[in-house]
């Protein structure tokens, strides 16, 4: 196999919470929320990888943190052979140009007071060495490629629709020609027609551009169509990652049954049973010992509470690894 | 006599005929509701699909009441157990809404006010509808209604209610805040709730709790409700009946089974067609092209005209609902070719 496009080891993003004069006064500890603890995966070149899990399971900080748009508390991430934690900050700029990202919200993510053309042409300012005139053709092409006309290329952001925005966002990922791009949610804000048609246009663009997606949702149908590989996310920590048939036809971790289950489906009165899981997620101020999921697990035993599983591969399927003590894994 | 005979029997606890919405903008008027008709029956779900711009929720805005200028009703009726709403004074409407017709808003971070305590925002319901507690003494009345607010914070699963009456608003989770608004509209037990996107801003596990808390309350106190969502699969698992709205108008409606299992308007079959199926992954996902179109001057016209595959110069002229032997309704010509 050839190496992976990005290694990803060990991240760790804790955020501290500040504290209070009389806290500091009394000497009592910072509060540590645990975004992300301890991920570590792999993704090779021309894949799609799909993270799953409800929100504040620490999805987008993770693949914020890869990106160093947050800097990781530990832990690092290795990109085409490059230890981009190491970088000093010219020299992770300049790969910026090939790690790009696709925002949720394509209200918030694109600048009211430039043009479509001035927004998608700015990474090519920062980036790109060739001439105006060839900057400017490049950016004409891809504003066309993602389905605008000619007509639109000098309006403003506020003059478009929420699904064509985020046809700007992808525009403006894609100008610098970048091997990586993280989406983080970016279909979420969007209806069902509109998604649909940002969903083939991604799908399209991979081929044309040959990229390697992150592709971060909690919708798990839009997920399960576009993914090679999907890794579920509980509390920053990753407890099933594997092919996406395998994971969606053959969950093996309960958290991930209970998420499938969730899932309303299209065909009415099919008879299934479904899990319900009470309560809300724990805070990840303060996450639960030992497995974290098991204070809402439905088949949780007593040593669940006490142990950490660890995420290693099915001794049946060596693609496919759960962390929890009811799996047949290799230890 | 079997229950079918008796359901025909029943009339509709919640009727509207007719009804227009339009808003005038210095561009023109934008008829965001034409022309739309649908009954709910006593103890039924009945589900509104469509996109933005539907009109789907300044429909059932109409219906409470809740059209501001520049918005206004331009023609229509809306019968509520016989009585039509539009015709009573705003005292009558207020002791109407929130009593026996109660709204859920689609976002419950804004809906609830953040600088009173849920404690303050269930009492002030309670207390304006309920007139066997309102006539208590001023103390009576106090802990009556406080014994109401933490019974309703109970029924919708709020775990500890009574020592979380005196929270704010953010201090709850989002699927929490959705359940207090819930609570708050089932407060009065009304006869009718409407629900304007339940469970969007929520993640699949809470929706999962908050809908399947929906349906044993619609069983437990044999309340009527209208769901609108742009959800089709929540659609299929809660509801009884399906009208799908589309640019103003409804395009389709009849029996969950039926629009979902066999639908007829291009639309519906394109919506269906669009969405990700986690059942079935192999099925292609494909979307409708173009999008809503401005509803500001908008000719009389087919309004799905620019997005169909099966339009032809028939489809400019206004299109009529045609109503089939079964029930079921929908707004197109070209169905045989189907």
């Amino acid at each position: 196999m050839n190496a992976p496009l990005l290694r990803v080891e060990g991240l760790v993003k804790h955020f501290e919470r500040p504290r209070s004069l009389a806290q500091r006064l009394t000497g009592e500890k910072r509060s540590v929320v645990h975004a992300v603890n301890g991920v570590t995966l792999e993704i090779q070149r021309g894949e799609t990888l799909g993270l799953i899990g409800e929100s504040g399971c620490g999805k987008s900080t993770l693949g914020r943190s890869i990106l160093r748009l947050i800097e990781p508390s530990s832990g690092h991430a290795v990109f085409d052979g490059q230890n981009l934690s190491a970088m000093g900050a010219s020299q992770m700029m300049r790969m910026r140009a090939r790690l790009q990202i696709i925002f949720q919200d394509p209200y918030a993510s694109l600048n009211p007071r430039k043009s479509i053309r001035e927004i998608v042409s700015l990474p090519l300012h920062l980036h790109g060495s060739g001439s105006a005139e060839d900057n400017n053709a490049q950016v004409e092409q891809l504003l066309e490629r993602v389905g605008f006309r000619p007509d639109q290329f000098d309006r403003y952001p506020h003059q478009f629709s929420g699904g064509q925005r985020q046809r700007i966002g992808i525009a403006r990922a894609l100008v610098s020609r970048p091997a990586l791009v993280v989406c983080d949610e970016p279909v979420s804000a969007l209806d069902v027609s509109i998604k649909a048609q940002i969903l083939e246009l991604l799908g399209e663009l991979k081929v044309e551009f040959n990229l390697t997606y992150i592709f971060i949702s909690h919708d798990i149908a839009a997920v399960g169509h576009l993914a090679d590989r999907i890794a579920v996310m509980y509390l920053g920590e990753i407890v099933e990652i594997g092919n996406t048939m395998d994971i969606m036809t053959n969950p093996q971790h309960p958290y991930t049954q209970a998420l499938l289950s969730a899932v309303p489906r299209l065909v009415p009165n099919t008879a299934r049973t479904r899990t319900v899981l009470s309560g809300d997620l724990p805070s990840p101020l303060n996450p639960p010992s030992g497995c974290k999921f098991h204070t809402r697990c439905p088949v949780a035993m007593p040593e669940c509470a006490v142990l950490s599983p660890r995420l290693n591969p099915l001794k049946l399927a060596a693609a496919h690894s759960v962390a929890c003590l009811r799996s047949d894994t290799h230890a | 006599m079997n229950t079918m005979s008796i359901a025909k029997k029943q009339t509709p606890i919640l009727s509207i005929r007719s009804l227009s919405t339009q808003f005038s903008t210095p561009a023109g008027v934008l008829k965001a509701v034409q022309d739309v008709s649908l009954d709910v029956m006593p103890g039924e779900c009945v589900g509104i699909v469509g996109e933005s711009g539907s009109g789907k929720s300044v429909c059932f805005a109409s219906v409470m009441g809740l059209i501001k200028p520049p918005g206004e009703i331009a023609a229509g009726e809306v019968l509520f157990d016989g009585i039509d709403l539009r015709k009573l004074s705003p005292e009558a409407m207020r002791r109407i809404r929130g009593k026996h017709i109660a709204m859920t808003m689609q976002d419950a971070l804004t809906a609830l006010n953040p600088a009173m305590t849920i404690q303050q925002q269930l009492l002030e319901v309670i207390l304006a509808h309920d007139e066997d507690i309102a006539r208590q003494s001023y103390w009576d009345h106090k802990r009556l209604a406080q014994a109401r607010a933490i019974e309703v914070l109970a029924l919708v699963g709020i775990p500890s209610a009574q020592t979380r009456l005196k929270d704010y608003p953010h201090q709850f989770s989002g699927g929490m805040r959705q359940r207090i608004m819930i609570a708050i509209a089932l407060a009065c037990k009304p006869h009718l709730l409407i629900a304007d996107e339940p469970t969007t801003a929520l993640d699949v596990t809470i929706q999962a709790q908050v809908l399947k808390l929906i349906a044993s309350l619609r069983r437990k106190l044999g309340m009527s409700m209208v769901l609108i969502t742009h959800d089709l699969g929540v659609v299929a698992e809660q509801c009884d009946r399906v009208v799908v709205m589309y640019a103003g108008q409804v395009v389709e409606s009849g029996l969950t089974a039926q629009v979902i299992g066999a639908p007829k308007h291009p639309y519906t079959r394109g919506l269906l067609r669009a969405t990700p199926r986690v059942e079935d992954l192999s099925a292609p996902v494909r979307p409708i092209p173009g999008t809503v179109p401005n509803l500001i001057n908008f000719p009389a016209q087919c309004h799905f005209y620019s997005r169909c595959t099966v339009r032809s110069d028939a489809c400019l002229e206004a299109i009529a609902l045609t109503r089939n032997a079964d029930g079921s309704e929908v707004r197109c010509i070209h169905i045989e070719e189907n």
